[in-house]
C-alpha cells in the first residue's frame, strides 16, 4: 500500500510534494516527476472547485480540483450542484480505491 | 525510410465467445493465410501480438501455433488501442529495415483485464469508463450545447452501418428514439451510448516495397502515423478536447502531406457516442462543436464515410483486436472491397484509435 493509500485509509487526503522543484505532483507519487527526487506527504489545502459532475442512480459524482492543479473525482454531497462551486472534503477513505465525499464549503 | 503497405487482412466475427485468447488469434491468422495471395509462413519475419489477456509468451506461441519461426515477436499492450500501437512497431521495423513481412495479430475475450485501469487513483472509487465517459459528454454539452439527440444520432449511425458487417457483435437497428430511451446509466449517458467489450480477433500483414506486390495488386499504404500520450490518468486532462488525438492527427497529416478535407473514409474511436464528436472535432473533420451537425447529416443522407463497419459501439470493443479490425476496414475500403458498406471511390482513409480516457492517441492515414 502506498503512503497516499494509507493515509486515505486513516481519513487523510495527502497529497506529494517535491522541495528541491516546490511543485506538486499528482497522481500522487514518492518521486518528483521533474528531478526525479523524493516527495514528501502533506495534507491538501482546502477548499476545491468543482469542475463537472453528473449522477447515477440519484447520487451525484464530480470533479474536483485542489489547488489548481489536483483533479480527483469523488462523490459530492448537495442537491444543488454548480459548476465553480467551492467544496471541502467531507469525507475519504480507501477500500480497494481511493474514496472520496465533497460538499459544498458553506454546508 | 522504407514505404510500408497493408498487404492482407482478416477479421473473425465478434462473440460472446469463451475460448483461450491463442485460438481466437490463430483463427484470425489462418483467415489471413486462406486470403493472401502466395503467402507462406517463411515469409513472415515479425509476428505481433496485441491484447490484454494476461496471458504470457503469446506472440511465439502464436508463432509456433501458426509454424513461424519469426526474427522477432513479441506482445503489445496499451490498453484500448493495443491494435494499432503494434502496428505502428510493425511499421518500424519495416521502415528501418530490420524487417520486411510483419503479422500483427490483435485479440481480446470478453472479460478482458484490460477493461478498466485500476492504477488511476485521480478516478477515486469511479474507474468505470462509463465516468469518464459521462464527464466528458457533460462537458461537451455544457461547452457546446450538444444534445442527447445528437448523441443518439452517433449510436443510430454506428448501428446501422454494422448492419452490413457480418462479423459485428451484436448488428440491430435502433432508432435515435431507441436509443435516448435505452436503460440510463448516468444522467448523461444511456446504454446505447457504450461500446461493449467482446471476444474477437483481427489479423493484418505489413510488407515492404520491395515485396508488397507478391501478396496483393492492391497494397494500401501506410502514409502517416501519429501517436501522442498525455498522461495516464483521467483527470490530468480538458474534459471538451482530446488533446492527444489533435496532436496524433496534426502528426499523421503532416507526415503524410494530406489534411482533414482529403480524408474520404474513417474508423474512429467512438468507446462512447461522445468520443465520436470529440474525435471527429480534434482530427479537423469537423469543426469544433459542430460534430454532432455533420453526424446527423451522415446518419440522414445514409453516408457511411465515418464508421462503416459500425465503429466500436456497432461492430464491438474487443480491446486488442479494434484498431487491428479498423485498419483491416480502411484497408478494404480502400481497396473497393468492403460490399454493402463500401463507401463512394475512397482514395485516402484515417483510423484513430485510443486509451484510457483518451489519455493517448494513435492516428494513421492509409493511401491506396
Amino acid at each position: 500500500m502506498s503512503v497516499f493509500e494509507a493515509e486515505l485509509k486513516n481519513g487523510r487526503f495527502v497529497i506529494s510534494e517535491c522541495p528541491r522543484c516546490q511543485k506538486i505532483i499528482w497522481p500522487p507519487s514518492e518521486f518528483c516527476t521533474h528531478c526525479f527526487g523524493n516527495t514528501i506527504w502533506r495534507t491538501v489545502s482546502e477548499p476545491g472547485t468543482l469542475v463537472e459532475y453528473s449522477s447515477k442512480d440519484g447520487k451525484t459524482f464530480c470533479i474536483a480540483e485542489f489547488e489548481d492543479s489536483i483533479r480527483v473525482m469523488g462523490s459530492l454531497d448537495t442537491k444543488t450542484p454548480s459548476v465553480g462551486q467551492k467544496v471541502k472534503i467531507s469525507s475519504c477513505g480507501f477500500d480497494k480505491s481511493p474514496q472520496f465525499t465533497f460538499s459544498p464549503e458553506e454546508f | 525510410m522504407n514505404k510500408v503497405a497493408i498487404t492482407g487482412y482478416s477479421d473473425t466475427k465478434f462473440s460472446s465467445d469463451d475460448i483461450p485468447i491463442e485460438s481466437s488469434m490463430i483463427s484470425a491468422v489462418r483467415l489471413l493465410f486462406e486470403q493472401t495471395s502466395n503467402l507462406g509462413q517463411k515469409d513472415i519475419d515479425v509476428v505481433l501480438t496485441s491484447t490484454n489477456d494476461n496471458k504470457k509468451y503469446l506472440a511465439p506461441i502464436v508463432s509456433e501455433l501458426s509454424g513461424i519461426a519469426p526474427k522477432i515477436s513479441h506482445n503489445v499492450e496499451n490498453l484500448c488501442s493495443s491494435g494499432t500501437n503494434a502496428a505502428v512497431s510493425a511499421f518500424s521495423y519495416i521502415a528501418s529495415g530490420l524487417a520486411d513481412v510483419a503479422l500483427v495479430v490483435g485479440a481480446e475475450r470478453f472479460d478482458s483485464p484490460g477493461q478498466v485501469l485500476q492504477w488511476d487513483d485521480s478516478r477515486g472509487e469511479f474507474k468505470h469508463p462509463i465516468f469518464w465517459a459521462t464527464m466528458f459528454t457533460k462537458a461537451h454539452k455544457r461547452k457546446f450545447g450538444t444534445t442527447n439527440e445528437q448523441l443518439a444520432y452517433v449510436s443510430a449511425k454506428n448501428h446501422r452501418n454494422a448492419l452490413d458487417n457480418p462479423n459485428a457483435y451484436n448488428p440491430k437497428k435502433y432508432t435515435v428514439e431507441e436509443i435516448m430511451n435505452s436503460k440510463k446509466l448516468t444522467d448523461d449517458l444511456r446504454l446505447l451510448d457504450c461500446s461493449r467489450p467482446c471476444t474477437g480477433s483481427s489479423a493484418i500483414l505489413l510488407a515492404s516495397e520491395k515485396i508488397a506486390k507478391k501478396f496483393t495488386d492492391m497494397p494500401v499504404w501506410i502514409s502517416g502515423i501519429g501517436q501522442k500520450t498525455t498522461s495516464a490518468s483521467f483527470t490530468k486532462n480538458d474534459l471538451t478536447s482530446i488533446e492527444s488525438t489533435k496532436i496524433a492527427a496534426h502528426e499523421a497529416f503532416t507526415m503524410s502531406k494530406t489534411s482533414p478535407e482529403k480524408i474520404d473514409v474513417a474508423e474512429i474511436h467512438d468507446a462512447f457516442t461522445v468520443c465520436e464528436l470529440m474525435v471527429l472535432e480534434d482530427t479537423g473533420i469537423a469543426q469544433k462543436g459542430k460534430a454532432g451537425q455533420l453526424v446527423s447529416d451522415l446518419y440522414n443522407t445514409n453516408n457511411k464515410k465515418i464508421n462503416p463497419r459500425g465503429g466500436l459501439i456497432g461492430a464491438g470493443h474487443p480491446l486488442g483486436a479494434t484498431g487491428i479490425s479498423q485498419i483491416a476496414e480502411i484497408t478494404r475500403q480502400l481497396q473497393g472491397k468492403s460490399g454493402k458498406r463500401q463507401t463512394e471511390n475512397p482514395k485516402t482513409g484515417l483510423v484513430q484509435n485510443m486509451s484510457a480516457a483518451a489519455t493517448s492517441s494513435t492516428v494513421l492515414i492509409l493511401e491506396s
